[in-house]
């Protein structure tokens, strides 16, 4: 019998036994709860008379729908100008506390976005079962914890039973190897694999990033990289435990200590893909040749290298592929040709659980350091209470405010509009965040996905711009 | 859970590969707390010329004629053909609430993202995977007039009124769950003891996912 992957391992360790029809129950750990999909689920567990299983495996924060916006933060919940946000915050609250679930609310210096709280919190463990609904719950897998996003209907079902009904994903290994140059990111590199493997090129699998390229980056890096694992379409992504797993979790709050921390670091030391396991599905990646990525279309596997021009969708031989191309030119308002750098920009938004934790802060305040914006609004939204906290300790926010950004209260904000940041029809924006669909950042606006590098570069050059012109 | 057995509906097209949920249903309707209300705002951003708020009724909003949902020979669909990847992007359930509300109970595409299709098969929406080129001729075929399919799950086929046939593939325990519309919650709470002692002994293994 051939080793285990990473995945197996932790797949095996939460498996609990098959249902009477057949569907496979898997334990869960930690389930993350914001305001947007959890309201129905709580519901459905009132009206079914049910409570739920393990209280304390719950953690909730608001985040998609908070103002980040100081004066309208202040007053906490009944600051949010907008009522149906508002009540929607309120009903978490009152979820929360009529089921006895811990929520760092509104203003906590503990509330932030979902996926940067945990790992912050030492909520998120190496080799847990973690869900949230959200799909970017992949970026807990930077921990090799198996994280995944689910449904409303699976909220409820964790939150009754702290299972998943679930069959077994296919393991999928991308390795990169290399050494990434000055001013390339992790989310260059994710950008780059998704521009490769495409959006549904590790459907029905669960990554395992692999590879000395891997292993080089910082736990923020590692959370970029498997955040959007979902952007490649895998049900998670994974990177193995080492010393840097190790370091970062120690000391977080609800990280074990003493006897506890040496029984778990036995453990977290097995997980690992065994040399002989069996992978359904292989890609290699050199990282060495890497550029910055900017997206151009409204995929983010519509990608090409910040000193490229707008792709040809007449130069595709695929006809979808060409139709898809010709689309989102169409939607983004540019001509083929135009070097990526002559693109002119409304706006810049620096954050979102992509993007939005202490290194990505530090990376954009480099480049902005003594520099001036020059696009009409540029955002750092902070990806929780104690990433504003460092980085405030670190004067970033001096540096960004001196440059002419606006610096906000923690909060998903413009990456997927619910709250007022957002774009107005036509509007571009070079983008932290993972998603460039139409509208996502609001109804006819336009997304470059790009790294807190390139973002930074580009605010002050008031174009997509070349981070690797401008060394901190 | 609605179940799914046979249905016959007219069929519409979605012409489009990676359809994400961000375009089946817009964020600014996933502030409601309610299960309902979402089928006006299928497709919000394509589907009317305004853009769409909470609480805009109908009759304020203007229809884009375009949209190849708006034309009077596809009212009443309830069978939608699509292309690759349809339903990627954020997971949120709202994409299948909104789809099963205007009306749809069947999504037929060359694939799907996972986790729609898991939000699928826990409200009853049947999703139907074919081959690339079966998707290209039901693509040819809806050009004719009220062109209606004949979805049988129980045999797994998708049949047109000239008789002409498809064949699908389904995971075993999907096709069970949509055949019986049982209650998710409860098939996995009639393992209440095994979920009981997998968990004492997962705590003897691993106190420390315990601690809170």
């Amino acid at each position: 019998m051939g080793g285990k992957t990473l995945y197996d391992k932790i797949w095996d360790a939460h498996w609990v036994g098959e249902r009477a029809d057949g569907m496979g129950l898997m334990y869960v750990d930690r389930h993350l709860l914001h305001e947007v999909t959890s309201p129905q689920a709580f519901e459905g567990l009132r009206l079914a008379g049910r409570a739920p299983w393990r209280t304390g495996a719950n953690l909730a924060t608001p985040d998609h729908n908070v103002p980040t916006v100081r004066s309208e933060r202040v007053t906490g919940v009944e600051g949010i100008a907008d009522e149906v946000a508002r009540i929607q915050v309120e009903t978490l609250d009152a979820n929360c506390r009529d089921f006895g679930i811990e929520e760092f609310g509104i203003n906590d210096v503990r509330q932030g976005i979902v996926h940067v709280i945990g790992p912050e919190q030492g909520a998120t463990l190496p080799g847990m079962t973690i869900v949230c609904g959200d799909s970017h719950t992949s970026t807990h897998g930077a921990f090799a914890a198996l994280a995944q996003g689910i449904g409303t209907s699976e909220v409820e079902h964790v939150l009754a039973t702290q299972c998943l009904a679930q069959a077994k994903s296919g393991n999928m290994r991308i390795e990169i190897e290399g050494e990434l140059g000055d001013g390339v990111h992790a989310k260059d590199l994710i950008l780059a694999v998704i521009r490769h493997i495409g959006t549904a090129g590790a459907t029905g699998h669960v990554i395992e990033f692999t590879g000395s390229a891997v292993r080089a980056l910082s736990m923020e890096g590692r959370m970029t990289l498997c955040n959007m694992s979902i952007e490649a379409g895998g049900r998670a992504g994974l990177v193995a435990v080492d010393d840097t797993t190790l370091d970062y979790v120690a000391g977080r709050p609800m990280a074990p200590s003493g006897d506890d921390w040496s029984a778990a670091v036995t453990y977290w030391k097995t997980l690992h893909s065994d040399a002989d396991a069996r992978f359904d599905h292989e890609v290699r990646m050199d990282a060495g040749k890497l550029t910055p990525q900017v997206s151009w279309g409204t995929s983010p596997e519509l990608v090409v290298n910040i000193d490229e021009g707008v792709p040809d969708p007449a130069a595709l031989e695929d006809p979808i592929k060409a139709e898809v191309a010709s689309r989102a030119l169409d939607y983004m308002g540019l001509e083929p040709g135009t070097p990526m750098t002559q693109i002119a920009l409304d706006k810049v938004f620096i954050g979102s659980c992509t993007n939005a934790r202490i290194e990505d802060l530090r990376i954009a305040a480099g480049i902005a350091r003594g520099r001036k914006v020059r696009v009409p609004q540029a955002l750092v939204v902070p990806g929780s209470g104690l990433v504003k906290r460092q980085a405030e300790e670190e004067g970033l926010d001096r540096v960004f405010v001196d440059a002419g950004f606006e610096w906000r209260e923690p909060g998903c904000s413009m990456c997927l509009a619910m709250n007022a940041d957002r774009l107005y029809q036509g509007e571009r924006c070079a983008s932290t965040s993972n998603r460039n669909f139409e509208g996502r950042q609001g109804h006819g606006g336009r997304t470059h996905l790009v790294s807190p590098a390139t973002a930074a570069a580009s605010a002050v050059a008031g174009y997509l711009a070349d981070p690797r012109e401008m060394a901190a | 859970m609605e179940s799914f057995d046979i249905h016959k509906g007219l069929v519409a097209p979605m012409d489009r590969a990676n359809v994400d949920t961000d375009q089946i249903i817009p964020k600014q309707f996933l502030k409601s707390i309610r299960r309902t209300g979402f089928g006006d705002n299928l497709f919000d951003a394509w589907r009317y010329l305004d853009e769409g708020d909470m609480g805009k009724t109908l009759n304020e909003r203007q229809l884009n004629p375009d949209f190849v949902l708006n034309a009077a020979r596809y009212q009443g669909a309830s069978i939608l053909i699509a292309r690759d990847n349809f339903g990627c992007g954020s997971s949120r359930e709202h994409a299948v609430w909104a789809l099963m509300e205007y009306g749809f109970r069947c999504v037929i595409a060359p694939s799907f993202a996972d986790i729609f299709s898991t939000n699928s098969a826990n409200n009853g929406l049947l999703l139907v995977v074919l081959a690339a080129d079966e998707i290209d001729a039901l693509f040819e075929r809806v050009q004719a007039r009220g062109f209606e399919l004949e979805v049988d799950l129980q045999r797994q086929c998708v049949t047109a009124d000239d008789g002409a046939s498809w064949r699908f593939d389904i995971g075993r325990q999907h096709k069970q769950r949509l055949l019986s519309g049982l209650d998710d919650i409860g098939l996995s709470l009639e393992c209440e003891a095994a979920i009981r002692a997998f968990e004492q002994q997962h705590r003897q293994r691993a106190p420390w996912v315990f601690q809170t």
